[in-house]
């Protein structure tokens, strides 16, 4: 084994031990991935537990996107991207050939940085996952709506017009109607990249106390910009740079304590 | 300020705005020159044919006496022609759009294909004519009538109704797929009720704008052998038929004998105009609806 993946496995295990029984749903080993020669993320290994929050910061272009984006497999999207190594999900590994990619994308949601509600009424944007799912009842379908877009604190605000076009709705609503979509396929986990990059700071507010309610039920994997919201909500930090994993651990600790330089240069704004 | 001598900026100041107006001014006699031009065409075909455009003309068979001659017979053509016109071109050409768009690995094959539509629209329509003639009456056997037509101009505006459909496609936002494909959603089911529904506005203006291209051939047509004087109504696709710009052509070679021949061209482009304005202003309603709903 050479000594650089020495380095990155060991602030993982030390993670994962810290917080002893809780089960791991993600875990990824010895991950890279090229966008043609670009060599964007370097032998990453991580691993993420349920019903907890994990942040991941870093750098612009250090690869946090396209981490995320290779949990859903969401960065095969792109025709000239190569990966190695496993991402195991629920223990299985979920670039093998064979995964069904649909699977995956039913137990793990995705909530993208810019609000991207569908050109259709706000019920039928939350009810687009059910019915590809072959949900078709009314009566079931109608439950759902309510009951996700109760979930993303949405509901009070809407429920007067649903069957008005969603775009519509402000930037913040968008976002929450976005995060209720996802919630209606009743996933595992929920991916989040950046999502109140594009908002103002009442509707991140009211997004982040969303994230703190939705970690009761369901794992939480988010990229943000912001060194206090990933204070503020995570239980665990990643700190990525140049596409490596230089620091995991909990949030208190990469933020009171960073084992690496580096990750102290970043988060006291020193670079990036 | 060394760089800039106010004097040289001066003098250079008015050479500069004269130029501008030289340039204004030219673009602005190109832009008279096409309006007169179109003015001069309408006012001669209005003036000649308006006084002929009456009921009988469009709903009178073709006759040899001028005074009683109509149209109906060569619209009819035309329009059975649209009938199917309308599905094949939509159905190949939209299928082969999603195809290239949505479904071919971007490499050296899919660009071959590309630049070959790409080429395939600049081709003459006469050539076109000579496809249709060869394949579809000749080979199948099909004789002129109102399904080689069809065919034959389906095949001509076939290009230009791939590449508006490709816009279309490639005018959806990825963002939008991207929800589609994150909620376990597969790629038929993202086309289908996501890409396909924003493209669609797209798509119909091309396709009636490549439609309305379609009805105002002739060349092909002619190629084709299809008659300018039949007197019986086409009644079906496997009919014989005539097509208006068919009967605009003959009755102005026919004008050369009698002066009342040019009159009923006149008329009868008329009236292809106005179809022709129906089809644009709907392309252009549905584009417009659209721009709102976003
Ligand atoms: N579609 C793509 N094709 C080619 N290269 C890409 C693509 N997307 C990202 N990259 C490259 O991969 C690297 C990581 O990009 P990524 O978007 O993951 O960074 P990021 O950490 O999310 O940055 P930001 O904070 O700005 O969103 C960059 O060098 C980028 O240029
Ligand atoms: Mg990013």
């Amino acid at each position: 084994m050479s000594p650089e993946k020495g380095i990155n496995i060991d602030p993982q295990t030390k993670a994962s031990s810290s917080s002893n029984n809780k089960k791991v749903v993600y875990h990824t080993k010895d991950f890279n991935l090229w966008y043609g020669d670009n060599h964007a993320l370097k032998d990453i290994n991580l691993s993420f537990n349920e019903k907890e929050v994990t942040a991941i910061i870093g750098p612009s272009g250090c690869g946090k996107s396209t981490y995320i984006k290779s949990l859903n497999r969401m960065v095969e999207l792109v025709p000239s991207v190569r990966t190695s190594g496993v991402i195991s999900y629920s223990d299985k590994n979920i670039l093998d050939k064979t995964f069904k990619v649909e699977d995956l994308r039913t137990r793990v949601g995705m909530v993208f940085q810019k609000p991207n509600p569908f050109p259709k009424s706000v019920f039928e944007n939350v009810a687009y996952g059910p019915k590809i799912h072959g949900i078709r009842n009314k009566k079931v379908l109608n439950e759902i709506v309510e009951r996700s877009l109760r979930g993303a604190y949405l509901w009070d605000e809407v429920k007067d017009r649903l069957n008005e076009n969603a775009y519509g709705l402000s930037g913040g609503q968008q976002q929450r109607l976005c995060i209720a979509r996802c919630m209606a396929i009743e996933p595992e986990v929920i991916l989040m990249d950046e999502p109140t990059s594009a908002l103002d700071p009442k509707s991140t507010l009211h997004i982040e106390e969303l994230v703190q309610e939705l970690k009761k039920e369901y794992s939480i994997i988010i990229v943000t910009h912001n060194m206090q919201q990933a204070a503020r909500i995570s239980d665990k930090t990643a700190f990525f740079l140049n596409g490596e994993v230089v620091e995991f651990d909990k949030t208190d600790t990469v933020f009171t304590n960073p084992a690496d330089s580096r990750t102290e240069d970043y988060i006291s704004g020193r670079f990036g | 300020m060394e760089h800039m001598n106010a004097n040289q900026v001066q003098n250079k100041m008015s050479t500069r705005i004269r130029k501008n107006s030289i340039a204004k001014g030219l673009f602005f006699l190109s832009t008279i020159f096409g309006l007169i031009i179109l003015v001069i065409l309408l006012v001669r075909v209005f003036s000649q044919g308006i006084g002929w455009l009456d009921w009988n003309f469009l709903t009178g068979r073709l006759s040899t006496d001028p005074e009683k001659a109509g149209i109906m017979g060569a619209f009819l053509g035309t329009a059975w022609m649209m009938l199917v016109i309308i599905p094949v071109t939509f159905i190949l050409g939209v299928g082969t759009a999603i195809y290239i768009e949505l479904y071919a690995k971007k490499g050296r094959v899919q660009s071959i294909i590309q630049t070959n539509i790409a080429n395939l629209a600049g081709v003459p329509s006469i050539v076109y004519g000579l496809l249709g003639l060869t394949i579809f009456v000749r080979l199948m056997d099909l004789g002129n009538i109102v399904l080689a037509g069809g065919l034959t101009l389906s095949l001509l505006i076939m290009p230009i109704l791939i590449v508006s459909a490709q816009e279309a496609l490639r005018a959806v936002p990825q963002e939008l797929s991207e929800a589609s494909y994150g909620m376990g959603a597969t790629k038929w089911q993202t086309i289908k009720k996501i890409i396909l529904p924003a493209a669609l506005p797209g798509i119909l203006t091309g396709s009636i704008l490549a439609l309305s291209r379609a009805i105002g051939e002739t060349a092909p047509l002619t190629v084709l052998g299809i008659p300018a004087l039949l007197i019986p109504f086409p009644e079906g696709l496997f009919d014989s038929f005539t097509a208006l710009p068919m009967q605009i052509y003959y009755w102005t070679l026919d004008a050369v004998l009698t002066e009342e021949y040019a009159y009923l061209a006149a008329a009868a482009i008329i009236v292809l105009l106005g179809l022709m304005l129906l089809l644009n202003s709907i392309a252009i309603i549905i584009r417009n609806k659209f721009q709102q709903r976003l």
